[in-house]
């Protein structure tokens, strides 16, 4: 049964297509048939976060209003086969999403993949709750700052109010991923430590994603963490999340990037 | 001495997690209310208007939350020369068995009266 996942946050520039750059490259690497659908109408981002900026032809619109085929639409990933991207539009408003059209679009899709991830766009405005709107897994992203938490204190009231499975009396299954930690500024108490955010929002953690250089890295170069440099901590990190996701009971860990003496004297490379 | 002072310095995290607490209870409270008082009201007048024509302003609902026990008030104001000049329901309707629900045309303040002596 195919699954639809929202990822989403509130806040913006907490790590929304960062991480579903991530977690979709890493699930689509353990063998499943993944898309990325970018929501972000008007300020799409997924496309250069995967590098595949060149190679949109049609987008989301187009395949909701009918003016082309999905699998038009469609870009497969050239790293892994079973990874496709489905981007927004640049130059359209979001206004041109209809609900029917983005739930035949959400339809069809789930017809074609094991894993539809939706690319939430930040607030809490109509792009943000279509793109939670027919979602069976949303996966909040927080930074462990009172802004970023607050804010996903809101979206999961909205998770719980306004999706399709919300209105049916079901529940949507909500995931926490902690990301930009910092374990050792939490442990000085400058930073909040993964317990005081999941006692706050009180919902299962999915991951934590350690603060690293390796994620502007990637997408400088537009390519998900998780495929540019598998070893490092970002990346581990998710791909544990995505076995979680894959229903693997794991420890959660904060994977760090192990530098040597070496590195830590000269190490300040510009990412 | 600033070694000294990077050694002494608050934790900040602790406030910032005492701040949040605090403020979200407060808007989950009022959030939850609200929305839940605005589908009350809805549905409330949605049964209301279908026997008199009152308006959104008529009908007023409050909560209020106690530590032991939350009270649910509804106020529904209905002007006097509309309630007199509607047709009381036909008296029968009390004889009858009353099985099921109460016919759609019966005003809902006799319906009240009529439904605990069946």
């Amino acid at each position: 049964m195919a699954k639809v996942m929202v990822v989403t946050s509130g806040k913006g520039g907490v790590g929304k297509t960062t991480s579903t750059a991530a977690l979709g490259a890493a699930l689509a690497n353990s063998g499943k048939n993944v898309v990325l659908v970018d929501f972000d109408v008007g300020l799409r981002n997924l496309d250069l976060v995967m590098g595949a900026e060149r190679r949109v032809v049609y987008d989301l619109i187009n395949v909701v209003q009918g003016d082309a085929k999905l699998a038009q639409a469609l870009i497969r990933d050239k790293r892994v086969p079973t990874l496709s991207l489905l981007p927004a539009s640049q130059t359209r408003d979001k206004d041109a999403l209809t609900d029917e059209g983005v739930e035949r679009v959400i339809g069809e899709l789930r017809e074609k993949f094991d894993w539809v991830i939706c690319d939430s766009p930040a607030g809490i405005e109509r792009g943000a709750t279509l793109a939670m709107r027919h979602a069976d897994i949303a996966i909040v992203v927080t930074n462990p700052e009172v802004s970023s938490v607050r804010d996903s204190d809101r979206i999961i009231g909205l998770l719980d109010s306004k999706t399709e499975k919300a209105e049916k009396g079901e529940r949507v299954q909500k995931h926490l991923l902690l990301t930009r930690f910092d374990a050792a500024r939490a442990g000085r108490g400058e930073m909040l430590n993964v317990d005081d955010v999941l006692e706050i929002l009180s919902i299962p953690l999915l991951g934590i994603i350690p603060e690293s250089t390796e994620v502007l890295r990637a997408s400088n170069l537009g390519s998900p963490v998780t495929l540019n440099n598998p070893a490092s901590a970002p990346a581990r990190a998710y791909f544990d999340a995505a076995k979680r996701l894959n229903g693997e009971v794991l420890e959660v860990t904060i994977p760090s990037d192990r530098k040597s003496l070496f590195g830590k004297l000269f190490g300040r490379r510009a990412a | 001495m600033r070694f000294l002072d990077f050694l002494r310095r608050p934790r900040t995290a602790p406030v910032a997690r005492e701040r949040l607490q605090i403020l979200l209870a407060h808007e989950r409270a009022v959030s939850g209310k609200s929305d839940l008082i605005a589908i009350l009201q809805g549905e409330i007048m949605a049964v209301i208007a279908k026997h008199f024509p009152v308006g959104e302003e008529g009908i007023k609902v409050k909560m209020e939350r106690g530590e032991v026990v939350s009270t649910l008030e509804v106020e529904v104001e209905i002007p006097t020369p509309l309630w007199q000049s509607l047709p009381l329901p036909p008296k029968p309707v009390r004889e009858e068995p009353l099985i099921g629900a109460v016919s759609e045309d019966a005003c809902p303040a006799e319906a009240a009266e009529t439904a605990p002596t069946a």
